[in-house]
């Protein structure tokens, strides 16, 4: 695989979104906030529990990204019409996958992400329980080693 | 030329790697106490391959500094327009580059390690460079095979592509630096931790040699990783500090692991207690610093269908990886029954409190780690998972909270065996600042339970922190133990910062026209003028914003929505106003069209974020009382090794004069 192939390739990529921004103007509500205090809060809440879908790592409240703003407008303008901040997540999971919510929820796909911390949990107790439950002597046998 | 002479130094760091290894090792089946012919090359080997190393570094870097177009890496990564310092930068800005300055610096710690280190037994020491000679070699493999920085083009080409744009930046000049000098410093640790098992020499001898190396790699751990939250904060322009990005993640494992040995490490060298757990810490923490550049390196985060792909870096590292791990569990497997446990302790003694933090440390890092890779392990079977804030947050917070709980007590514990009974007034002192900042937080408005705990929490440390010096003229404290207090202090400064940060921020968007006004927090912040700028490779919209508090003298900030042209990226460089209680940060973003009188709009998004700067006081604070740890403990070694010379001198002295004396009389007769 030759490298500047690659790279030119990666960089179309990174500049496609680039144009399609300049040739769309954002949607209302992508930055701006609501009147509402109260509603503000709770859409900012929501927005930062929502991935970004074009960007690593960042939730689409944190995000220059097109996409996110019209992720923005969307959370906002429903938060104003009065939906429930669930409904939206759902309708958003429904449209784009589990994978925009960072929201933790066990399901079949997700349950070891609880289930080994509690595991860890358990473990933690046990090593602190074996190393520190009973005193002892300094003469205990090497293979007694946490 | 002067590329090749780098290719060439590479390969020869590469055979001494070798050369270090097998005479380290065939020292080790000489008996103990015998001097081996072998172990005479293995210090040689590593000095000349750091020396090496650093030539093969110098020459890319020349290559950057003169844009040498003919180097495939200074073309696909550099233009000639590019500011100077971003030139010279830009040459660890990309995969090779980045790998080779990490290699540098492990043949660095390496030759440093081997040039100074005369403590050690010289087994030992044979040991540590025959696992340091081993792990290098595998990192030139991957370099020279995989990874090679000096390859030419057939021709060179008329202008380079440039480097990405967000990482020009003066964040970006110091912060990859600081955490490779980490991660590595680890290795020397890792080697020492395996030298020392494999000849069964893990005593508080061998805990003092190790400690400062784990130190040193943890305040630049430290300050890597706060620099790097810092640069993230101002440059991606949303005021986020921390994001649980996997790359930030893969900085945060191997600091959670060093800060644990760095606790163990010193109980092992004061009491010689928590031997094996030193040595297994020693383990986890190099296995999490490869772990990270491999989850960086590899190309893994960006697709994990692209790495399977294209899997020929990512799987060479795979194999290193599995090999540094496994090879040493297996070691630490078939060893950990030879070493005895160390002295013994109960739960109420410093000790304990050390193991408890420990345990702790482990857990958060088991989490961090599990968060990480899970959504990597569902996508290679084609299920996407987002694991972020919400999930590391609490899951970290249950492990977190204990620890600091205990954090503010340990210090004030004494080693071994302790009556809690004894520091009862402080225990109900620390409890009760905690439930006066809870009351107080919930006094102020209805906060979440995380930040208010953290307020509370930090608090209770703060205070908790300076307690070991409380009844001690302060002039005789220890340096390191001002080192404890200042990094313990720094804990809680952070700790604050972030429960303030995501507690009391405001924020405020609008589309505002040049002249209209917006208020935040007492603060008004004017839209004066948007005017065009251009810098040496960009160009900007920059705002010109009036900014002042409470009807105060007004400020002028200027942030500017950046074009770059090669490669061409828009990038938003945020304006801070940093004043003792919070930071002001504005960001003008684009146009946002015509409104209803007429006037050009621009959006325009300005925080007010009470005390976000004490996450960076205090990561600095953490860093700077890690240094004065170090300093304190050369202090004590020095002045230990001057009274051993200064005896010795009065003993021979003393030998002399009593071997005179009944000679002295004799010829008086």
């Amino acid at each position: 695989m030759s490298l500047p192939r690659t790279l030119a390739l990666f960089l179309l990529l990174i500049a496609a979104p680039l144009s399609a921004q300049d040739a769309v103007p954002p949607a209302p509500y992508a930055y701006t906030q609501l009147e509402d205090p109260a509603q503000e809060a709770k859409a900012t809440a929501l927005m930062q529990t929502l991935r970004c879908l074009k960007c690593q790592s960042q939730s689409i409240a944190d995000s220059d990204a097109p996409m996110a703003g019209d992720m923005r407008h969307q959370v906002r303008s429903r938060i104003a019409a009065g939906q429930e901040p669930a409904e939206i997540r759902a309708w958003l999971v429904d449209r784009y996958g589990d994978y925009v919510s960072y929201q933790p929820e066990v399901s079949a796909t997700t349950w070891p992400l609880f289930a080994i911390p509690a595991l860890f949990f358990a473990i933690a107790l046990l090593v602190l329980a074996r190393r520190l439950g009973r005193e002892r002597s300094d003469d205990t046998k090497a293979g007694d080693a946490v | 030329m002067l590329v090749e002479i780098g290719h060439a130094a590479l390969w020869l760091a590469a055979a001494l790697a070798i050369l270090q290894m097998v005479s380290g090792a065939l020292a080790l089946r000489d008996a103990p106490g015998e001097p081996s012919p072998y172990a005479l090359y293995a210090r040689p080997a590593a000095v000349v391959q750091a020396l090496l190393a650093a030539v093969a570094f110098a020459t890319l870097l020349h290559a950057f500094a003169v844009t040498d177009l003919s180097v495939k890496l200074v073309a696909t990564n550099s233009h000639s327009m590019k500011p100077f310092l971003y030139k010279l930068t830009g040459t660890w800005g990309n995969h090779e580059g980045s790998m080779l300055l990490w290699v540098t610096v492990l043949a660095l710690s390496g030759g440093l390690l081997a040039f100074a280190e005369r403590r050690l037994p010289e087994r030992t020491m044979s040991a540590t460079l025959a696992v340091q000679g081993f792990v290098a070699l595998g990192f030139y493999t991957f370099l020279l095979l995989s990874s090679n920085p000096f390859e030419r083009l057939p021709g060179p080409v008329a202008e380079g592509i440039g480097l990405n744009p967000l990482l020009q930046d003066i964040g970006l000049a110091v912060h990859p630096p600081t955490l490779y000098v980490g991660y590595v410093g680890l290795s020397v640790a890792f080697s020492l931790a395996m030298g020392a098992l494999i000849t069964r020499e893990v005593n508080p001898n061998f805990a003092k040699v190790m400690r400062p190396w784990v130190l040193g790699a943890w305040v630049f751990l430290t300050f890597g990783i706060t620099a790097g939250s810092y640069w993230a904060y101002y440059e991606l322009g949303w005021g986020g500090w921390w994001f649980w990005d996997p790359v930030e993640n893969a900085s945060l494992m191997p600091w959670l692991a060093a800060t644990a040995l760095l606790h163990s490490v010193s109980v092992l060298a004061a009491r010689d207690a928590l031997r094996t757990w030193t040595i297994m810490l020693g383990v986890v923490a190099f296995s999490m610093s490869m772990l990270g550049t491999f989850l960086v390196r590899s190309g893994v985060l960006t697709s994990v269908h692209a790495f399977a792909v294209d899997p020929e870096r990512g799987t060479l590292l795979l194999v290193l990886l599995g090999l540094y791990i496994g090879g040493s569990l297996a070691i630490f497997a078939l060893r950990a029954s030879s070493i005895a446990e160390g002295k013994r302790f109960t739960a109420t003694s410093r000790e304990g409190a050390l193991v408890v933090n420990n345990v702790m440390l482990c857990a958060i890092l088991a989490i961090v780690l599990l968060g990480t890779l899970y959504p990597l392990l569902t996508e290679a079977f084609d299920v996407r998972v987002s694991v972020g804030p919400p999930y590391f947050n609490p899951a970290s917070a249950i492990f977190a909270i204990p620890m600091f709980m205990v954090m503010a007590v340990g210090p004030l514990l004494r080693w071994k065996d302790d009556s809690p009974a004894r520091i009862g007034p402080e225990l109900a002192l620390l409890g009760a600042i905690a439930l006066v900042a809870v009351a107080l937080v919930a006094f102020l408005g209805d906060y979440p339970v995380l930040p208010t705990l953290g307020l509370a929490l930090a608090a209770a440390l703060a205070v908790a922190a300076l307690l070991p010096l409380k009844g001690r003229r302060l002039t005789r404290v220890p340096t390191a133990t001002w080192g404890m207090v200042m990094a313990h202090f720094g804990v809680a400064v952070a700790l604050f910062g972030m429960a303030s940060e995501s507690a009391f921020t405001q924020e405020r968007l609008a589309a505002i026209a040049p002249g209209e006004i917006e208020e935040i927090s007492g603060w008004t912040v004017q839209l004066e003028s948007v005017d065009p700028v251009s810098g040496p490779n960009w160009t900007a919209m920059e705002a010109r914003l009036s900014v002042s508090r409470d009807g105060g003298e007004p400020v002028i900030l200027r942030p500017q929505a950046r074009n770059f042209w090669s490669p061409a990226q828009a990038t938003s460089e945020s304006s801070l106003l940093t004043r003792w209680d919070g930071q002001l940060y504005a960001v003008i973003g684009d146009a946002a069209g015509v409104g209803a009188d007429g006037k050009l709009r621009w959006q325009l998004r300005v925080w007010w974020k009470p005390f976000v700067t004490f996450i960076w006081y205090g990561g600095l604070l953490i860093a700077f009382g890690g240094v004065l740890a170090i300093v304190g403990r050369v202090q004590v070694d020095l002045r230990r090794r001057k009274a051993v010379r200064v005896g010795a001198e009065r003993r021979d002295e003393k030998a002399a004069l009593a071997g005179s004396r009944p000679a002295a009389p004799e010829p008086a007769e």
